[in-house]
């Protein structure tokens, strides 16, 4: 096996752009825009095989998803009774003191599996979807997916004060039904960006008046429940909520890493994809339905935890530095996020004081309006 | 008037390049086009319930550089879209290489035929490098995703294109005639015997309009490619292609070589625009010269007087404007 440089030879360090090259190009070559090298490296075999690893990306990865399993370590052994991570990793492995083996492999680790999972479940469900729209502002939060998911739970809730397993198919199907609605409303020879981001605004704002409505409704009992699963929190989730997120990101994880590239085409718009021999339709439908999945099933084990969806795809792009839709690096990031938001809250706030959805909420409505600024200096809104 | 500016703008001057009206239907069954590895069979070219073309015949010649020209909204860039098979038509079919066009699988279409359209996106913070990289998607797969095959292809098409020394530039800060380069050579990358271009040159400064057409001719003659393409400028579309192929409300008026069918009574009849076509003085083909404002808007003789040197010219004009009318 050898490793090779790809087309990239040329490496130089940077500086700043600078209008001037922006807007000169008989000057611009000398004046070159310097960039740090490139990382990309291809992996070839004898046999004709070849991978493509973007090593930058591929370190993030791995950064990521250290720190999303020590923060987990960190959540596991934060709340009323705290353990110490030492203890934590000890009992993790079935050698913890008896009193902390219940704890640490009971109560706290299903919750923190279960945040992991909805992280990375949104987290990969707004790259996505994000990718779909080209757009940043095209994901499931902003589209309305949350709300939906979150009215099919809210009908559970109010209408029947269905059980924990009602209230999660619920929502399922109410992210399934949103997703269908905003497809069909957003479809015309394709969907567009602009069309699919305005639609869901549209779709948003309807079924979170629908959310008011039902909660208006509600007795009493079943209001205070609906509120407190509609902030978005990991409090008493337990291996009935691990277990479906599991196996849907086994068979989901796979069929959208299979047509990452296609989707890597769909950006350059639906003409260059399709002329480039990607079946533009069947991808973006069978993407965005496992965005619509991934979405619906993280909501539906955690509720509508805000934002994740939105921040995680951006922020793991500004680490990774590629263009494209960085599947894996906002899978990552968006565990990593949930993780460390829900052990902030606590270790801010006190054990099971505030939902992690408040907080990763109060962030990213931070991150939301820079992005609108900065979208907005660039011209694009 | 110099020799080589001899106006030749009526079909009864003597010397005429230009054919009477019933050359054209020769012209249409040219032998040339008989042999051709991407036609299209009468078709007919709907949006939605809204029919641009129907009953449309084009065959695209073998090695040649055939440009599509019309009016706007004639069809053409519909037209390119059938070729592409990014547009099913309703009716008829498409064929490449003898197989209905959207009965082959994605990628070996993709193999044999590129398209650079109209309106693509730059994503954002790519490098040309890796955007011309994109080109080699349909030669790839899961576990065949960079050869070095693929490394190759990519450095001689920007090579080729002349942005190799661009690689490692983010496309967002080129210019426009760069940035049309970049999409050419990631077509190019596609490693193509057919490449299609809906109008390769609009929004580009003249320069970089020569510059990106003497590209394709280059294309054209070293590398024996059969390009298509849709350009608005008729004199371009004169000095470049070996086909033309106008369009008027979906179907053709006229096809063949340039020097064969540009007359002044086609691009009346086509454009409907008063013109005098002389030739090139630097490539001897056709050259349109839209007629001066006031003998197109009918001022008769005294229009032609106020245009002294080009009396001939606008009398020729008129003649030919005569010759249409009686035509139709």
């Amino acid at each position: 096996m050898k490793t090779a440089h790809p087309s990239r030879t040329a490496h130089s360090p940077r500086t700043a752009r600078s209008p001037r090259t922006a807007h000169s190009p008989r000057t611009a070559h000398s004046s070159r825009t310097e960039r740090p090298p490139r990382t990309a490296r291809a992996v070839r075999t004898p046999g004709g095989l070849s991978l493509r690893v973007d090593v930058r990306a591929f370190t993030v990865v791995v950064l990521l998803a250290l720190a999303a399993l020590a923060a987990s370590v960190l959540l596991i052994g934060t709340g009323d009774f705290p353990i110490s991570s030492s203890d934590v990793l000890r009992a993790l492995v079935g050698q913890g003191k008896p009193g902390q083996d219940f704890i640490v492999r009971d109560l706290r680790l299903p919750r923190v599996l279960v945040g992991l999972l909805v992280g990375a479940c949104l987290g990969l469900g707004g790259a996505l979807f994000q990718s779909v729209a080209r757009n940043p502002l095209g994901s499931p939060d902003v589209l309305g997916l949350s709300q939906g998911a979150s009215a099919g739970a809210l009908v559970v809730i109010v209408l029947s004060s269905g059980g924990a397993t009602a209230v999660t198919l619920g929502a399922l199907a109410g992210g399934l039904v949103t997703g269908l609605a905003i497809y069909f409303l957003a479809w015309k020879q394709g969907v567009h960006g602009y069309r699919l981001v305005l639609v869901g605004i549209g779709v948003n704002a309807v079924v979170t008046a629908v959310n008011g409505y039902l909660i208006t409704k509600a007795d009493f009992v079943d209001a205070a429940r609906a509120v407190v699963w509609m902030s978005g929190s990991l409090n008493g989730r337990d291996w009935t909520q691990v277990r479906p997120l599991l196996v849907l990101g086994a068979v989901l994880l796979p069929l959208v890493l299979a047509n990452a590239r296609g989707l890597r085409m769909l950006e350059m718009g639906d003409d260059t994809a399709y002329a480039l021999g990607v079946r533009v339709e069947r991808v973006r439908l069978l993407l965005m339905g496992s965005a619509v999945l991934l979405t619906a099933a993280a909501t539906a084990a955690a509720g509508p935890v805000s934002f994740v969806a939105l921040t995680a795809p951006q922020l793991a792009r500004r680490l990774t530095r590629s263009p494209g839709p960085n599947l894996v690096p906002s899978l990552c990031m968006g565990a990593a996020l949930l993780v460390v938001a829900d052990w902030a809250s606590q270790r801010v706030f006190g054990a099971d004081q505030l939902p992690v959805g408040v907080v990763t909420g109060a962030l990213g409505g931070v991150y939301l309006l820079w992005l609108l600024v900065t979208e907005r200096r660039k011209g694009r809104i | 008037m110099s020799a080589r500016g001899t106006t030749a703008p009526v079909p009864s001057a003597p010397g005429s390049k230009a054919l009477p009206t019933g050359a054209r239907t020769t012209a249409v069954n040219d032998p040339r086009s008989t042999v051709s590895r991407l036609s299209a069979e009468n078709v007919t070219l709907a949006y939605d319930q809204r029919v641009i073309a129907e009953q449309l015949s084009v065959e695209i010649p073998d090695h040649s550089f055939t440009v599509i020209v019309g009016p706007n909204a004639c069809g053409k860039s519909t037209l390119l879209r059938a070729l592409s098979r990014m547009l099913r038509p309703a009716e008829g079919r498409v064929l490449l290489d003898g197989q209905v066009i959207q009965s082959m699988p994605a990628k070996k279409v993709a193999r044999t035929l590129g398209l650079l359209p109209q309106s693509s996106i730059a994503p954002d913070g790519i490098t040309v490098g890796d955007l011309v990289g994109r080109g080699r998607y349909p030669h790839q797969g899961i576990l065949r995703q960079w050869s070095a095959e693929d490394e190759r292809v990519v450095r001689e098409s920007m090579e080729r294109t002349g942005i190799a020394r661009l690689a490692e530039r983010y496309v967002d800060e080129l210019s426009g005639g760069q940035r049309q380069r970049v999409w050419i050579a990631m077509a190019l990358a596609q490693q193509t015997p057919l490449l299609l271009l809906d109008e390769p040159t609009t929004y580009l400064d003249i320069q970089h309009q020569i510059d990106v057409l003497d590209l394709c001719a280059e294309l054209h003659e070293e590398q024996g490619r059969t390009l298509v393409a849709v350009l608005h400028d008729l004199n371009h579309a004169a000095r470049y292609a070996t086909h033309l192929v106008a369009l008027r409300e979906g179907r053709v008026v006229a096809q063949g070589a340039p020097g064969d069918i540009v007359t002044a009574e086609l691009v009346e009849e086509v454009f409907g625009l008063r013109c005098q076509v002389i030739e090139d003085p630097e490539t001897g083909t056709p050259l349109v010269v839209p007629a001066a404002r006031k003998a197109r808007s009918g001022a008769g003789k005294g229009g032609a007087a106020e245009a002294p040197g080009k009396a001939g010219a606008a009398e020729g004009a008129e003649e030919a404007s005569a010759v249409a009318t009686e035509a139709s």
